[in-house]
Order: structure tokens, then sequence, then C-alpha cells
């Protein structure tokens, strides 16, 4: 018998296995800071930068926001077109699978002439990273609404296509766009740093670690914003589960777990 | 002169790659109202075609289905349909789901809970009206379907093999269940089915239909008295009879 009461703390044993491990080989094998800084001056480092750090987070949560809210209003509507009428999937989707490979990276040149230096700019290279995940994932959703709900509808006297997917689509399709929001998510922050690297503002955390940490070669406080990212990442993942998948999706639990 | 619902010369072919297939040949099929019809025959044997284009799901290739008077063409809420597959909406509550049709017909959300309740209480779901339908067992998923359906009050329920995929035991209390719903409502049941004892169990009369292409053998009344006993002398002579015409078709098709 497996008791779950056992797991709950296990988490805890390899996580600080690999912090000590961290520690030691940076103080005692590699001992040069510039290389791998110790955690201990790593976290010495975020409690330096305490005061910094606030501002940056809330500037790069701003482009953040701005490029999922743009992503997701972009894509959901898009996905329910191309996800319900097989013409408009078969017509959008060579253009859409030649854009999709792009890196946002590649975008920046294109974000600095099309938006200018500001933080629209920034949240642009986020929705570019986060578009594609929530649609793709959208209009699966939707396009495999079974045939049998379908005609349920339609016998219930819920026919045309707004009804359909007001009534039968959307929420069938809902568990699935939530799914797209969060892979969007993940990919949309990986974008955070690049979008602030190019020089959109002069703060932010993509914008401090990389214009100003790394250009003086401050390695620790460089860790300290890396792990600062993947923290926040972490959180955001999480609250937006707690409140979007574990709240509002409880009739997909016999279907999926 | 009184008929519910008429099919006149229906016909239904598809396209396939080696060309047009007759699918249904030239039924001709009156029901009376508060009728029990059974519709049986072999796989194949365009059935389900048939109820779902009275459901207004298919178009009949040509001849025409009249309800009360009016020519079928499309899907509609005075045709209740309880389909084979499990077809609740998962994300509504059990409650949620029978008021479905009522909510697309924008009744009043009192009216709505009154007339759920009053059709969860007929099909015997008490204490699951805010379960989601994972929660529930396939004969209770059926159940749900059977109370949606009638929730719009359809002036006939359409029924595709609805007890297909629940156990032989849970088939037959479905079935004794039905019959009471039946006689409590007073509705015109179109029932497809397989099963021979099904269709003796149930009807008031049964068609029974062939295989390539469907068409209607014979229609069979079953006067048996309710409520009919599954082993009693009549049933089984009834069932007999039943066999022989399948049999017999099968033996044509073969040939």
């Amino acid at each position: 018998m497996r008791r779950p009461t056992k797991e709950e703390g296990l988490w805890l044993v390899p996580l600080i296995i690999v912090l000590l491990l961290w520690e030691f080989i940076a103080g005692y094998v590699i001992k040069d800071p510039l290389i791998l800084p110790r955690f201990s001056a790593v976290i010495f480092s975020v409690y330096a930068l305490r005061e910094v750090l606030i501002l940056d987070i809330l500037v790069s949560l701003l482009h953040f926001c701005i490029g999922l809210a743009l992503a997701f209003a972009v894509a959901l509507p898009l996905a329910i077109a191309m996800g319900w009428f097989r013409s408009v999937f078969k017509a959008i989707d060579p253009i859409i699978e030649i854009i999709r490979p792009i890196p946002p990276l590649a975008w920046i040149p294109l974000a600095i002439i099309w938006i200018g230096l500001n933080h629209y700019a920034a949240g642009f290279i986020i929705f570019i990273g986060a578009f594609f995940p929530i649609l793709i994932d959208s209009y699966t959703g939707f396009r495999d609404v079974p045939r049998v709900l379908v005609e349920t509808g339609n016998v219930l006297g819920c026919i045309g296509n707004i009804k359909l997917i007001r009534y039968v689509a959307l929420p069938y399709a809902l568990p699935s766009v939530a799914t797209g929001t969060r892979v969007g998510m993940g990919v949309g922050w990986m974008c955070v740093v690049a979008a602030e690297m190019f020089g959109v503002g002069n703060s932010g955390l993509g914008y401090r670690l990389f214009q100003k940490f790394y250009f003086l070669h401050q390695m620790d406080y460089v860790v300290a914003y890396m792990l600062i990212l993947g923290l926040l990442a972490l959180i955001l993942d999480r609250v937006f589960r707690y409140f979007v998948e574990d709240k509002l999706f409880r009739w997909k639990k016999g279907i999926v777990k | 002169m009184n008929h519910k619902l008429e099919l006149r010369n229906v016909t239904k072919t598809f396209s396939t790659e080696e060309g047009e297939m007759m699918a249904l040949e030239d039924i001709n099929i009156e029901v009376k109202p508060n009728e029990f019809l059974c519709i049986i025959g072999p796989s194949g044997c365009g059935k389900t075609t048939l109820l779902r284009m009275i459901a207004g799901l298919d178009y009949p290739s040509s001849g025409e289905i009249i309800l009360d008077g009016d020519r079928v063409s499309g899907p509609s809420p005075d045709r209740g349909m309880v389909f084979q597959e499990f077809s609740l909406f998962p994300w509504r509550t059990v409650i949620k789901n029978v008021t479905f049709g009522l909510e697309i017909l924008e009744v009043d959300k009192h009216e709505q809970y009154r007339i759920a309740e009053r059709y969860r209480e007929l099909v015997g779901l008490k204490g699951f009206e805010n379960r989601y339908p994972y929660e529930l067992s396939g004969g209770m998923k059926q159940r749900v379907a059977i109370a949606r359906a009638l929730a719009t009050d359809p002036a006939i329920l359409l029924m595709d093999e609805p007890f297909g995929s629940v156990d032989a035991q849970t088939r037959n209390i479905l079935q004794e269940e039905l019959l009471e719903i039946w006689k409590r409502t007073k509705k015109t049941v179109l029932f497809v089915t397989h099963s021979v004892d099904e269709a003796v169990y149930l009807a008031d009369r049964v068609a029974v239909m062939s295989a390539r292409p469907g068409c209607l053998v014979k229609c069979l009344d079953n006067a048996i008295p309710r409520p009919r006993k599954r082993t009693s002398v009549e049933v089984n002579e009834f069932r007999e009879n039943l066999l022989m015409l399948l049999s017999l078709e099968r033996s044509k098709a073969c040939i």
C-alpha cells in the first residue's frame, strides 16, 4: 500500500541535495564566482537587490500581461473559426504553419521598427511566443467536439453555428483552451528575457539580467535573476492551475485523470 | 386515418466509390399515436439511418416523413432522441443536462427547474442532481438522457438502441422503467434494437427489416397483455416468430 502522505515532502530531498552540491562545487571545486557563484552568494544577492528586484518583476509582469492578453484575444476567435469550420482550417493552416516555426527572437527587428522601443514591443515578442500554443490547443478542442454531442444539441433545438458554438463547442473545448493558455504562458515567459534584451526600457528582469549584470560580469546577480525568473514562472503556473483548471474543470476529472 | 408519424416511400442512397449504394428502399410505415413501435433488423439494415432521418439529422433521398401532418425537414425539439452512445454533456451536471433543451427554448429559469424536477423524478434519479456524467453508471446516464429528451415535451420519442451498452440486468430494469414512463407520458415511441427479447418485451408492434438493401419485411402486432412475463409461453412464441423471420432474411441475404 502506498500512502500519499509519505510522498508529500519528497520533492524537498533532491532539491536540498542539488543546492548542497551546488554550494560545494562552486565553493571548493571551481572556486571562481565568475564561472559559478555559490548558492549562498546568490541568495545574498537576492536580498541585496530587493528594491530594484520588485520594480523589475512588476515591469516584466506588465510585458508578460500585454503579450499574453493579446495572444489570447487573437488566438481564441481564430481557434473557434479554425476548429469549427473545416474550410477555414484548410485555408489558414498553411500560413500558420509557416509563421509558427519562426523563433520569437527573430521578430525583434520588426518589433522595433513597427512598434518602437517601448513596453508594447516587448509585449509583442511575448505575444509571438504565447500565441501559437494557445491557438493550436484551442482549435484542437473545437475540432474534436464529438459528433453525438453536436447532434444531441441539434435534436434539443440547438441549431445553427452560433448556438452550437456557444452551448456545445465552447464548453467542450474550454479545457483545451486552458491547456493551451498554460503552455502559452510558459513559452511567453521564456520570451521575457529576449523581449527586454533589446532596450525597450530601463527596467525588467531580462533587461537587468542582460544589460546590467552580465555586462558588469556580476554573475551572482545574473544567477539570482535566473532563479527569480524560474520561481515566478512556477508561481504563475500554480496560480493558473489553482484558479482555472482545478475549479473550472471538475467535470473533466473522469475524462483525463 | 389518424397517424402520428408516416413514412412514405422513404429511400436513402449513399454515394460510394463503387457508385450509388441503396441503404434503404421504399420504406412505408404508419405509427399511431401513443404506439410503442420497435424496429428490429440485422446490423447494416439501415434502422439507425431511418431513425436519424425521422430525427432530421439525415435526409431521405426520396420519399417523405410526416409528423402530425407536417413534413420533417430538419432536427427539432419536437422529436426527442436518445442515442446509443452516451451523449450527456460532460460539463453539465445531471440537472443541467435535463434543462438543456429548455434553456435553448428560453424557458423561464424557475419553470426549467420545475420541469426538470418532474422528469428527474420520472426516471428515478433522486440524489444525483448535481453529479457530473463521469460519476454516473451507464444505466444512470441513459436515464438522464431519457429525461433530457422528454423535458422539451416532444411529440415522439426516438430511441436508437439506448440500452445497447449497459449490462443485461440493468437493461431489464431500464426496459421496465421505460414502459412505466411511456404509460405515464403517453408518448409515441420508436425504438430501434437488434435484440429480439427487447422488441418482444417492449413493443406494441415490431417492424422487421432486412439488410442490403434495407427494406421493411413485415410488421408484427404484439398483443401480449402487459405486464409481460419474459418467460411466458406467448412471449416465447412471439420470439420464435421473430427469430424465424430474421433468420429467413439472413439466409436470403447469403444467397
